[in-house]
């Protein structure tokens, strides 16, 4: 059973993207939004992170790195850059939806 | 597919209330059905129609009764989290003997029960908040 786990904090102030990655299962899906997007940048711990769960499908939210001014280039590579439209269609796809709040 | 949305943090506060507004449009965008939008603990000031946001600022409460008006949504305030934050309508008002009412239009104030009813009828459940 696919999930779609949703993140909105920064990973560098709380820690629900590190409960996420310690629950989310093979085949399960994480979409980063809002503060959560800088855990989608390169060279950070969390790059590596998102790079060791190679079976689960990484996603960030496009209208909100651009809200922070982090260009896309320094998405870190296999977390795929999504608008609203994705992020319903990925909440329809998975069984169900789990945000981490 | 049949989406139910929990709103559980204030306007103006992070970015829960926006995020919310605009899965829920992209849900309707896409065609799919909103049959409730629940708003709990902080999640129940987006009712209100006291805010009076600058006017070069989105009006955060005045865009939900927009959208509520145009898909014809069914918005409600938990009533419990709303009585603790002073958003009445006219049946809290008379109740709590209150000399005024604040609930913006579109939205109704209701008990928890419409959350887990929200639950068990709709297919996905999508909860914002901090």
């Amino acid at each position: 059973m696919a999930t779609l786990h949703t993140v909105n904090k920064s990973p560098f102030e709380k820690s629900s993207l590190d409960s996420c990655l310690a629950y989310v299962k093979d085949g399960s899906s994480v979409l980063m939004y809002e503060d959560a997007i800088y855990g989608a940048i390169k060279g950070t711990a969390y790059a590596d992170k998102v790079a060791a769960k190679g079976n689960v499908n990484f996603f960030v939210l496009g209208a909100d790195l651009k809200a922070r001014g982090v260009s896309e280039d320094k998405v870190t590579d296999g977390i795929e850059i999504v608008d609203y439209a994705k992020f319903v269609a990925l909440a329809a796809e998975n069984d169900n939806v789990q945000a981490w709040v | 597919m049949k989406f139910a949305i929990q709103v559980n943090e204030g306007p103006y506060q992070h970015q829960a209330a926006d995020s919310a507004y605009q899965f829920t449009k992209a849900v309707l965008e896409a065609g799919h059905e909103i049959m409730r939008i629940f708003f709990y603990h902080d999640g129940v000031n987006n009712g209100t129609n006291l805010t009076t946001p600058p006017q070069d600022d989105r009006n955060i409460v005045n865009r939900w009764s927009e959208l509520g008006k145009q898909y014809d949504l069914d918005m409600v305030v938990c009533v419990a989290a709303a009585q603790r934050r002073g958003i009445v309508d006219e049946g809290e008002m008379q109740r709590n003997g209150k000399d005024a009412q604040n609930i913006a239009d579109g939205f109704r104030i209701s008990g928890l029960g419409q959350l887990i009813e929200a639950g068990i009828q709709s297919e996905r459940l999508v909860v914002f908040g901090d």
